[in-house]
């Protein structure tokens, strides 16, 4: 069978896969279309987030990017599952006691204020919106590279899909849709992750064959790291960025990923508080065994690129290894990545030869994505498995603009509509509101998709950021504080978001230059300087403004005690 | 709500000491092996990894696995103590 119509088979069968699930999971009320019910087992849901949190950017792009960054990447590896800790024990089980179904919720009734929601209610939007552009794109990228289609064709079938099953079936739907991408993505990532470590270094596991010994008698990484530095590159395991910087944007992320709104909601579909805990320990296991993998997959995938291109003693057109390899000795693969844009070889020297360095005498393009798309290809893998990786891709493209999708819908529906205009409408017109908000914002994230906005790289460092210094902190304060009241999180809040905008603004849109940062702290970094002003001025002005409401301290009281959960599901 | 305000009250201090435990070990591992003395630890060979990088790229994401179920397990324990279990 050709690779196209294996491709084409693996991905029509996921879809067939995930349209059946939506059909048999129905939603029929807001409480399903919301939190599925209040029903997940855990160990589902733990899948779901999983898949809800994986997306595009980390089944595609992130062992590209620890590639070639090399230890300057540990910011997205610790952070992006870091977070997890910060919502198993910090903000997880508290709101599944609270029971209600949005983030706004929560911060709208802590704060018994419209002002409080309202804030929450826009930067939910900017966050999600601005996630879900990046996806529909890769939904897009994936079709026309595997299946031949135009982008935009791409784009609209994965429209199609994510409409079909998240309008139909809101939560409920999605949750079990996501519990079986979680399936198809994880096997796409690991099969060719443990083909290319079991090749590389005859280890099974990629976890542990980076560290492994090779035939040279020197590790794997030793070996990057002398072939990186003859290169000219920066040593793969030393870091360019300085420790404060690591260290501000480690903590941005892991703080931004607790306070993204479409991971918060994967927890309000569980039956019990213990389940809300448990599900971040099962999302936590799932998604770990990717972030694992990636550091192994990014290594052998630069020693491979590097090896296949410069050359070892046998292959390099002079002999000498890392010094190049004549065009017409590099494998197929090259040239068909090549037609993609993905790689490109410019003959500097005229002599025939392909070179890749830091230096003046570098001829390679790389784009970073290749590390995962082509690495199938590069390690001479089975067509099936590189079939295998597309539907993966889709998948984990899929599931997070799903998630996303919903979080929009459920915000301009519940915390809108119902709770901030019109508290009278019934729950079956809420739900009617709810499916055609899905419906206006699949079609906003699909135009974004075909025209995408320059600036999508640049914006998701606003979307964490924004999470960082705005949600997180205001959820925080409201369970752990009982003192804090509406002045102080509004300020709080408003605070954050404007200094941490105006920084990335600054530096990203009207460019700011290095040397102006504060203290180096780069744009992706500043969420967690704006998350400290916003606990500074929160807790100032909330200590010169009166205290809460007495039933507003007794809610506080109550999600901090674990029984009654399920009694206090609805509105 | 049976529970009277004193055991409520030990029961949210206890609930603090464990969380403020597990998120020291959180803060150790990530920023401070990871981050801070990342250089330090580097010089270390573990089973072909400098440490410092081994615990910036993966240490720190197999510990954070295990300190969420370990704070499942210790929050179990003490909901039960307290009764406040569902």
């Amino acid at each position: 069978m050709s690779l196209d119509t294996l491709t084409f088979l693996f991905i029509g069968a996921s879809f067939a896969l995930y349209i059946g699930i939506a059909i048999w999971a129905r939603a029929g009320s807001t409480k399903e279309f919301y939190v599925a019910g209040g029903g997940v087992p855990p160990i589902a849901n733990g899948m779901a987030t999983a898949a809800d949190w994986m997306s595009a950017a980390s089944f595609i792009s992130l062992a590209g990017i620890v590639s070639f960054i090399g230890r300057d990447a540990s910011a997205y590896l610790m952070g992006w599952t870091g977070g997890y800790v910060l919502l198993a024990m910090l903000l997880a089980p508290y709101l599944r006691k609270f029971g209600k179904f949005t983030v706004p919720d929560f911060i709208g009734d802590r704060y018994y204020s419209n002002t409080a929601r309202t804030i929450a209610v826009i930067c939910t939007i900017i966050i999600s919106f601005t996630y879900v552009a990046g996806q529909m794109r890769g939904v897009g990228i994936v079709f026309s590279r595997y299946l031949h289609v135009d982008i935009n064709t791409g784009v609209i079938i994965g429209m199609a899909i994510v409409f079909f099953y998240a309008v139909l079936g809101g939560m409920k739907g999605i949750t079990y849709t996501q519990v079986a991408q979680y399936c198809v993505l994880i096997l796409a990532f690991m099969v060719p992750a443990i083909f290319l470590s079991v090749q590389v270094t005859g280890h099974f596991l990629p976890q542990t064959a980076l560290g492994a010994t090779l035939e040279s008698g020197q590790s794997v990484l030793a070996t990057l790291d002398a072939l990186s530095v003859e290169l000219g590159f920066a040593q793969y395991t030393a870091g360019s960025k300085t420790t404060v910087d690591l260290f501000f944007m480690t903590a941005a992320l892991m703080c931004g990923t607790a306070g993204l709104p479409h991971v918060i909601v994967r927890f309000f579909t569980v039956p019990r508080v213990k389940d809300a805990r448990v599900s971040a320990g099962w999302a936590l296991i799932f998604i770990a065994i990717l972030y694992t993998s990636v550091p192994g997959v990014a290594g052998f995938g630069r020693v491979n690129l590097i090896e296949t291109v410069n050359g070892t003693a046998e292959t390099a057109a002079s002999g000498v290894a890392n010094t190049g390899v004549k065009y017409e000795d590099i494998p197929e693969w090259f040239s068909r990545w090549e037609n993609t844009g993905l790689i490109k070889w410019e003959d500097k020297n005229n002599d025939g030869v392909v070179f890749y360095s830091k230096t003046d005498a570098n001829e390679l393009t790389v784009n970073r994505d290749i590390m995962v798309l082509a690495n199938p290809e590069i390690a001479q893998l089975p067509a099936w498995v590189i079939a295998l990786v597309a539907a993966g891709a889709v998948a984990a493209a899929l599931s997070t603009a799903a998630g996303l999708l919903l979080v929009i819908s459920t915000s301009i529906s519940h915390d809108l509509m119902k709770k901030t205009i019109n508290p009278n409408i019934t729950d079956k017109q809420e739900l009617l509101y709810a499916r055609g908000a899905a419906v206006v914002a699949i079609l906003v994230a699909g135009y974004f998709g075909v025209n995408p906005p320059g600036f999508v790289a640049q914006v998701v460092a606003l979307a964490f950021g924004l999470a960082a210094c705005s949600v997180f902190p205001a959820i925080l304060m409201g369970i752990f504080s009982k003192r804090m009241n509406t002045q102080g999180a509004v300020a709080g809040m408003v605070v954050g978001i404007v200094s941490t905008m105006a920084y990335i603004v600054y530096f990203k849109f009207m460019g700011g230059t290095k040397d102006e940062m504060w203290f180096g702290i780069s744009p992706e970094g500043f969420g967690t300087v704006g998350m400290i002003l916003n606990f500074i001025v929160a807790k100032v002005v909330s200590s010169m403004t009166a205290e809460p409401p007495v039933e507003i301290q007794q809610i506080v009281e109550d999600i901090r005690i674990p029984r009654g959960a399920g009694a206090a599901q609805s509105h | 709500m049976s529970m009277t305000k004193e055991n409520a009250q030990a029961y949210w201090g206890e609930n603090l000491r464990i969380i403020i435990t597990y998120m020291a070990i959180w803060f150790v591992v990530s920023f401070g092996c990871g981050v801070l003395f990342v250089d330090a630890l580097d010089q270390i060979q573990f089973f072909g990894f400098p440490l410092g990088f081994w615990f910036a790229q993966q240490g720190s994401i197999f510990v954070f696995v295990a300190l969420i179920w370990a704070y499942v397990s210790s929050m179990n324990k003490l909901d039960e103590k307290y009764d406040v279990h569902e």
